[in-house]
């Protein structure tokens, strides 16, 4: 069986810059997998190629089998695969419920006699909507806020709501760019809790990127290290935590190395 | 549920309203109802604009342009084309009128909204100032070009339209345009609309294509737009490509910022109020009591619109009925700040 998601010798470049390259990487269904690197390492150009925000140079991307590399990120979110934004991206107009509710558009009918002649289907659309949306935002105890518009919100709520639009769009696998970003550490226990409570429940993949190793090393099942664009390890956490060229990236070469280099 | 049908009682209403008060419309002293037309169909210019701009945060400067299109189309079929209908109606009746003032607006709108996805398409992949820009161009394109075309008298005007406009069709249209975007709005393309104008990529990433929602937008404004230009054209039953400027397009981004952007009634009021103004202002140039200063300003329209707009921005940036925040007025796109704690990396 092939996997969930599969990137085969991704490169991706920005003029003369190249930001991913040659990344082979691998998501199985159910997974939860870990993306980590130091700043600058392209881990969200991974997720932006992924979710067709950018087209990779070269290199195959598929999902389920299908390739999807190149399509429009409208697209690739139908086919199952669903984001959160390092910096929150909600939609600041709206409410909670209807930042949830507009996630649901993928899954409707749109035909424009519905809306104008409102016809009896369109009435029993939007409450069959209304329902899930609901139990939804309940399920994560965001219902109590509903009403509200979505930057009323607390921080920590705010990340969960753009966690449970993504789930609105019900997906196969959930990308989530820095989700602890900005969180103190009450909140990165209870957002550690909830990703693997979202993956249980839904039933999802999770491909992960942060910055945070207490988390990645909590939750992920596997873990890849990219730096400046190259995957430089992978395995399980404790495996990657223990390479050399995981620890020269993040912390710097060992003294006795660089006194070599310098003689 | 209850209120599932008040939408469409309140337009049987307006549309029953309208009827009853075109039956006095022989009463009216004939410069009051052409300002009473003026009216309806500003509303309609303005809410249709408000779907471009305030709902999908398209900022589109081209109205006057798609207005135009649809006050020349309308026009030349009803003076020129109609003929071969009145015969095979038997002649001019109420009846016939009916029908060739109506295929002739509905032809406009159509031919406007033609132009709307000839516009809307290219400009697609351009935001905020850019597309501005574009669509300013759009409309001196379309003035330039009826000014050169003979068929519909270049910058001579066109002049011998019926005068088939009436209350009764001004107000239905303007009730008309007004339910078909709040029925949109209230449904799974208002969600569309408002999510293109507050974050596109996140719209795309939940799976909201943000194409389709634009042009809709485009097609839809550029429709009532037209439409409302055949209603003009068979108000003062002359047209000249001059008088679809883009000063003409300005007027009616004002009267969208004064309502407020994203608010329907409001934009119809501030239709109503800036109209009014307008008005008024050319008696106030006319009294000779006053300060030869003031009724020099008062005789260009333009200072008063723009003192108004300044007022407006200082004091009431959401517009007079706005009732979004600040920050979504139109097409700004931010993120909320993060409320407490350490930074977080924005972009």
């Amino acid at each position: 069986m092939p996997a969930l998601l599969e990137l085969n010798q991704c490169t991706v470049q920005f003029g003369g810059l190249t930001a991913v390259s040659k990344l082979d990487l691998q998501v199985g269904e159910n997974d939860l997998v870990g993306l980590i690197g130091p700043n600058g390492a392209g881990k969200t150009t991974v997720f932006n190629i992924i979710t067709g925000v950018y087209r990779p140079t070269s290199g195959s991307i598929a999902f389920e089998g299908k390739p999807i590399a190149g399509l429009k990120p409208n697209v690739i979110a139908g086919r199952g695969v669903a984001r959160t934004f390092q910096n929150i991206r909600l939609f600041p107009t709206l409410t909670v419920f209807d930042n949830v509710r507009a996630a649901f558009n993928l899954r409707l009918k749109h035909r424009l006699a519905h809306a104008l002649l409102r016809i009896p289907e369109f009435y029993r659309e939007e409450a069959d909507v209304a329902r899930q949306v609901r139990e939804l935002l309940d399920i994560f105890d965001l219902g109590r806020f509903a009403d509200l518009r979505c930057g009323n919100l607390s921080y920590g709520d705010q990340r969960r709501l753009e966690i449970v639009r993504a789930l609105a769009t019900k997906p196969e696998l959930l990308l989530l760019d820095e989700p602890a970003a900005g969180m103190n550490p009450r909140e990165k226990e209870q957002l550690m809790e909830l990703i693997k409570f979202v993956k249980k429940k839904f039933e999802i993949a999770v491909l992960l990127v942060e910055h945070d190793m207490k988390v990645v090393m909590g939750i992920c099942e596997r873990v890849t290290v990219l730096d400046y664009g190259v995957k430089i390890a992978e395995g399980s956490p404790t495996q990657v935590q223990a390479d050399p060229k995981v620890q020269e990236a993040y912390l710097g070469e060992p003294a006795k190395k660089a006194e070599e280099r310098n003689a | 549920m209850k209120h599932r049908h008040t939408k469409q009682l309140a337009l049987a209403g307006a549309l029953i309203v309208a009827f009853i008060g075109s039956q006095f419309a022989g009463h009216i002293n004939p410069y009051y109802l052409q300002v009473i037309l003026f009216i309806g169909i500003n509303i309609t210019l303005a809410t249709s604009l408000n779907l471009i701009n305030g709902y999908t945060g398209q900022f589109s400067l081209g109205h006057a342009g798609f207005m135009a299109i649809g006050a020349y189309a309308s026009a030349f079929l009803s003076t020129e084309k109609s003929a071969g209908v009145f015969a095979a109606l038997g002649g001019v009746s109420a009846f016939s009128i009916f029908v060739v003032f109506a295929g002739a607006l509905l032809a406009g709108g159509i031919a406007a909204a033609i132009a709307g996805l000839i516009v809307g398409v290219p400009s697609l992949r351009l935001k905020g100032d850019y597309l501005a820009i574009v669509t300013l161009g759009f409309g001196e394109i379309i003035r330039v070009l009826i000014q050169n075309t003979d068929a519909v008298g270049g910058p001579r005007g066109y002049s011998g339209i019926s005068g088939y406009t009436t209350l009764f069709w001004t107000y239905a249209v303007a009730a008309l345009t007004i339910y078909v975007i709040l029925s949109m709005v209230d449904s799974t393309y208002g969600r569309g609309f408002l999510t293109v104008r507050d974050d596109e990529i996140a719209a795309e990433a939940v799976g909201i294509n943000t194409t389709r929602y634009k042009v809709t937008a485009f097609v839809l404004g550029a429709f009532f737009a037209g439409v409302a230009g055949g209603l003009y054209a068979h108000t003062t039953t002359y047209i000249n490509p001059s008088g679809f400027d883009f000063q003409l397009s300005i007027q009616i981004v004002i009267m969208v910022i004064l309502g407020g952007m994203g608010s329907t009634v409001g934009v119809a009021f501030a239709a109503v109020l800036l109209t009014l103004l307008l008005e008024y202002l050319r008696f106030v140039a006319g009294y000779e009591w006053l300060p030869d200063l003031v009724r020099r300003i008062a005789s260009n329209r333009m200072i008063i619109f723009s003192l108004v707009l300044i007022a407006l921005m200082l004091l009431r940036p959401q517009g007079l009925f706005g009732a979004l925040p600040r920050t979504g007025a139109g097409r700004v796109r931010t993120t909320p700040k993060p409320e407490p704690g350490p930074t977080i990396n924005t972009r």
